[in-house]
């Protein structure tokens, strides 16, 4: 057999493979997973790259331009806040933060709302409909307001921002695995397993839900950057990660004053939230096209 | 339809029971004694302590409070505000008007620019215009809009100096006493030279602000729609009757996709809504999002229990409509 030389083609591609190929036809997705990782090196090693602390503050330093404006200093590149604390390393940390945010909400309304999802389809009948109509609850309550309501009673903070951001989110993943598994039950290898004798614990998470997978995860790669742009919100009206944390909402709340004398101080965290979330999102469609050609939108 | 419409009736009473529950639980979670957090006054005697305790119902049992609670809801009795002693129900009708035309030009804003915009790339599928607005779609609804509306304010406001920074309308200069709340038509309806003028100035700012994910939304759905309808028999057999290309479009194509136009608008309500917090605090509009907000830093508890109440069952009731005008032009949902 070491012989005979089959063309590459006739052999079935692996899963990654065949996704990669898929995925780098996007040149969005891969320009945006370029971005994405890019950030994530910036967020893991911020402790070596960004030139200072986030909460240092340099004495007679405030307010300075980018390096490259009038007035600007070489050591502080992106210029200095009204503290005097260097832009570049207060992005720098706000990223690490941003990231953590997005991928904690993520994780905990997916692990939950798989739970949920998966509970609700099997289980059917009262506990269905109660947990249905739950969500439906938190889905008619408008997303920013439904966490201002859980902030204002926990108290603004980084935690209570993930908590109000993870049960904003919640429904989706929950309905959206609810709606899969229940697609799947009809389907023949369902019974067969059910016939073999597979416990209901076994059928739910090793039977059904990888079968559920390829939709959820474009979603929660979706809910990432949604959640960074709500814990941004919170942040900038004041109710998420308090000073001095250099959280990239909060720092634009701090900079508002200083739209007419400033304006970079403003324009750059900003810029960061749009950078990251659009990034996160390109990816996520090419996530999409790549791994759901269902849910392809041409 | 009728039964239809029952049904989608009856299954909106449960919402509204759980979403008056999770408010009536929720200031009860605040932290501090109930009374203090609902009075607002700190280190009260215990004398006035028991009295409030009684006035408040706070003796009685947890679930006769809540029926208590239901019941005054169900009187239109929302509480009374700390900060103003009004109550909540009259500054949140007083203040919705403005939320309520700031979503509205918001939504049309989106709606007028977004279809055109997506039918054209769709035709022009491939194009530059197509790849340019795919673009900035993607930054669309990525968009941070409180930093949008700030680098607005930045560029057109304090740069260009070509629109106001807050408010409504120039109160130095106009006043009137609102007729329907709706300041682009009291301007007209007030007769003073410049006022409409004014207050379209104050609205254009932030109107684009609020209006940009919508927008983004609108234009991408469209674009896909359409694409999707374009490659349909009926639009072959229409170019084969040698209709016009606009004819085939306009009249052939673009009906039938906007059903899912017609659903992607209605479901932004509840985004709009949010959306309106965060643009009527960096313009300074006297909406209900800024009041909402507000009432947070004064720890006006009472208003922002009521306030969230008549937000949710708002779009609570917005979605029930938008459900039931849909189930109007689809029979297949009807029937599902």
């Amino acid at each position: 057999m070491a012989n005979v030389t089959t063309p590459a083609t006739a052999q079935p591609a692996g899963p990654f493979v065949a996704f990669w190929s898929a995925f780098s036809q996007n040149r969005g997705a891969v320009g945006g997973l370029v971005i994405l990782l890019t950030i994530i090196i910036l967020a893991v090693f911020a402790d070596w790259i960004a030139p200072y602390s986030a909460i240092e503050q340099f004495r007679g330093m405030t307010k300075l331009p980018p390096a490259w404006a009038e007035g600007g200093d070489k050591h502080f590149w992106l210029g200095t806040d009204a503290l005097g604390r260097d832009m570049l390393s207060r992005l720098i940390y706000g990223a690490r933060i941003s990231l953590f945010i997005g991928l904690s909400v993520m994780s905990v309304s997916v692990a939950i709302g798989i739970t949920l999802g998966l509970v609700a389809a099997f289980m059917g009948g009262a506990v269905d409909s109660v947990l249905m109509r739950i969500m439906d609850l938190i889905m008619s309550i408008p997303s920013l307001v439904l966490a201002i309501l859980v902030v204002s009673i926990l108290g603004p903070s980084l935690t209570n921002t993930i908590v109000a951001v993870s049960v904003v989110y919640l429904p989706n993943y929950v309905r959206l695995v609810r709606g899969s598994a229940l697609a799947e039950f009809g389907k023949d290898y369902i019974i067969a397993a059910k016939v073999a004798g597979v416990g209901p614990i076994r059928l739910m998470f090793v039977t059904v839900l990888p079968n559920c997978l390829a939709p959820l995860i474009v979603q929660a790669a979706l809910g990432v950057s949604n959640a960074i742009l709500e814990a941004a919100a919170l942040g900038f009206l004041g109710l998420g990660a308090q000073p001095p944390t250099p959280e990239w909402g909060a720092m634009l709340a701090d900079a508002r004053e200083f739209i007419r004398s400033n304006p970079w101080i403003v324009t750059l965290p900003g810029l960061a939230i749009l950078v990251s979330v659009v990034s996160i999102n390109l990816f996520g469609d090419g996530l999409r096209d790549a791994l759901d050609p269902k849910l392809r939108r041409s | 339809m009728i039964k239809f419409i029952l049904r989608r009736l009856l299954l909106t009473i449960p919402t509204f029971v759980a979403l008056m529950f999770v408010t009536f639980i929720a200031i009860r979670l605040v932290p501090g004694d109930p009374v203090e957090v609902r009075t607002g006054e700190h280190g009260i005697s215990p004398e006035r302590l028991a009295y409030f305790r009684h006035e408040l119902g706070l003796d009685q049992p947890v679930w006769k409070q809540f029926l208590d609670y239901v019941w005054q809801l169900l009187h239109g009795d929302f509480g009374v505000s700390l900060s103003s002693n009004e109550k909540v129900l009259t500054e949140f009708l007083t203040l919705f008007p403005a939320t309520l035309e700031l979503s509205l030009v918001a939504i049309l804003f989106a709606v007028i620019l977004g279809i055109p915009a997506g039918v054209f790339a769709a035709v022009k599928r491939g194009s530059w215009f197509d790849h340019t607005l795919m673009g900035a779609a993607v930054a669309g609804f990525s968009m941070p809009i409180f930093w949008w509306g700030l680098l607005l304010i930045m560029l057109v406001s304090e740069g260009w100096h070509l629109t106001p920074v807050a408010g409504r309308i120039d109160m130095i200069k106009y006043y009137f006493e609102p007729t329907t709340g709706f300041m682009l038509i009291d301007s007209l309806l007030s007769d003073q030279k410049g006022a409409f003028l004014s207050a379209v100035h104050h609205l254009v700012l932030p109107m684009i602000v609020l209006g940009t994910v919508p927008l983004a939304v609108i234009a991408r759905m469209t674009r896909s729609s359409m694409l999707e309808v374009l490659s349909e028999d009926y639009v072959r057999t229409a170019r084969a009757k040698g209709l016009s290309e606009f004819r085939v479009i306009s009249l052939h194509a673009l009906r039938n996709a906007l059903i899912p136009v017609v659903t992607v608008v209605g479901l932004q309500v509840g985004g709009l809504l949010a959306g309106a917090v965060l643009t009527e605090t960096i313009f300074s509009w006297p909406g209900v999002g800024k009041w909402l907000i507000d009432s947070i830093g004064r720890r006006d508890y009472p208003a922002l229990q009521g306030g969230i109440l008549l937000i949710s069952s708002l779009v609570i009731i917005v979605n029930l409509l938008v459900d039931l005008l849909y189930g109007a032009i689809n029979p297949r949902i009807r029937h599902g």
